[in-house]
């Protein structure tokens, strides 16, 4: 099995102008930062962030709304960044809010082969606007597009050289549906083991999924 | 605003009174989260939050460098014996599944109906739905925890004005005045703080109430 581990300056160089970018983490706990410090560092504009908020300020999404290189934030809750809602009122970003299941599940699509996924989350509300509602069983769902994008970047706990990886305590949440959605698969991990140290039974997402694999922070 | 924190605690005592043993809970970010102080002793329930896990404690104030478990609000918490952490898919397929029996959720506005607006006012202030519309859509019964008022403006209504994050879901109302059951499509006022008189709460709220007392 191949290690990908990656130098930072060629991560930085992977970042490109308009990219789609997905981000884990919640509320900047289980956030990829040095992946983000990546994202600054590229210097690339016009993105589009998805991920399920912009983290709190100076920490997680948060850092990326700081800097003026995206365009466009799809996430279901911002109401602890108070810059990502200014920047939206005085029109400087596009902010699409998702409810966050919906958003999980629209992940979940992309990265699973699926177009959509129908739910009654919404209906009754301005997110059912010019979307289908298809009736089954004799209850309504909303039709949820898939979403995928260009970049992932995720934050294990534990990963082993093959990109292998354990998301520690509430550290799993979007990191795991995330590593499926995208072209290209970034994980930054807080422990590096060898291949072949990783309890099979611990792994969350397996390391055929990722691209390139940096040392965070917390690694000695 | 110094006796803000007291009427969150009133409302958030009371809130926790609506809770019975063995209840699955999701408690959403902000007053919501208070509710988990206040939980009697002889009553156990579990509590969900969304960001990932199923048997949190009660706050657990400052985290210790290595903490890795959070609730949805980012504040520290434990888990207890018994627990469960998982991703975000897995943690709405508790919510929208039906799996959980109550969620407690905050409020901007709440109306007879039982439609709430709780993510946007527009142009001012937009939060976001977070999970609110999946636990609206999913949890068995909705209570909506808040101030019985905003500056003295009703925040309980005939028809909301602000976007709608739920309609025809709401159960049961709980204020710091107040605990009201939808019944209906009517404000039920199932009971009512001792400092006030029935005519004085109809005064501070935007819908007709009925007294079941």
């Amino acid at each position: 099995m191949r290690s990908k581990l990656t130098a930072y300056e060629e991560i930085v160089s992977k970042v490109k102008d308009g990219m789609r970018i997905m981000i884990g983490g919640f509320l900047a706990d289980g956030s990829p930062e040095l992946l983000i410090d990546a994202v600054i560092e590229s210097g690339a504009k016009n993105l589009t962030i998805i991920g399920n908020d912009t983290g709190v300020p100076g920490r997680g999404i948060s850092r990326l709304i700081e800097t003026d290189q995206v365009d466009k934030v799809i996430a279901s809750h911002v109401g602890l960044n108070p810059r990502t809602t200014q920047r939206s009122i005085e029109g400087s970003l596009d902010l699409e809010l998702v409810p966050q299941g919906t958003l999980a599940e629209q992940i979940r699509c992309a990265g699973a082969g699926l177009g959509g996924a129908l739910t009654p989350t919404g209906l009754g509300t301005e997110v059912a606007a010019g979307k289908r509602i298809i009736e089954i069983q004799g209850k309504d769902y909303l039709v949820e597009e898939a979403l995928g994008a260009d970049l992932a970047l995720l934050k294990s706990s534990i990963s082993d050289e093959f990109g292998n990886s354990f998301y520690d305590g509430t550290c799993k949440n979007f990191n795991i549906v995330m590593a499926y959605a995208a072209d290209l698969v970034m994980v930054e991990c807080d422990q590096l083991v060898d291949i072949g140290e990783m309890n099979p039974h611990l792994v969350e997402t397996s390391g055929i999924l990722v691209d390139h694999l940096i040392k965070g922070a917390k690694c000695e | 605003m110094s006796n803000s924190i007291s009427v969150k605690d009133i409302i958030a005592k009371k809130a926790a009174g609506e809770l019975f043993d063995g209840a699955v809970v999701n408690l959403g970010i902000g007053l919501p989260e208070l509710v988990a102080s206040y939980i009697p002793e002889d009553v156990e329930v579990i509590l969900q939050s969304e960001n990932g896990i199923l048997g949190m404690t009660a706050l657990e104030g400052e985290p210790a460098e290595d903490h890795a478990c959070f609730n949805a609000g980012g504040k520290c918490v434990g888990y207890k014996a018994g627990s469960m952490l998982f991703d975000s898919l897995t943690s709405f397929m508790f919510i929208r599944g039906g799996h959980i029996d109550i969620a407690i959720l905050g409020a901007l506005q709440v109306d007879q109906t039982g439609s709430l607006a709780s993510h946007e006012i527009p142009g001012k202030f937009i939060p976001g739905m977070g999970g609110a519309m999946d636990l609206a859509a999913g949890a068995k019964k909705l209570i909506i925890a808040t101030s019985h008022t905003q500056k003295g403006k009703p925040k309980l209504l005939e028809k909301i004005t602000f976007p709608a994050t739920a309609v025809n879901c709401v159960d049961t109302i709980i204020t710091e005045l107040c605990i009201i059951d939808i019944i209906d499509q009517r404000f039920v006022v199932r009971e009512m703080s001792a400092d006030i008189s029935k005519e004085e709460l109809q005064e501070l709220t935007g819908a007709p109430l009925v007294f079941n007392f």
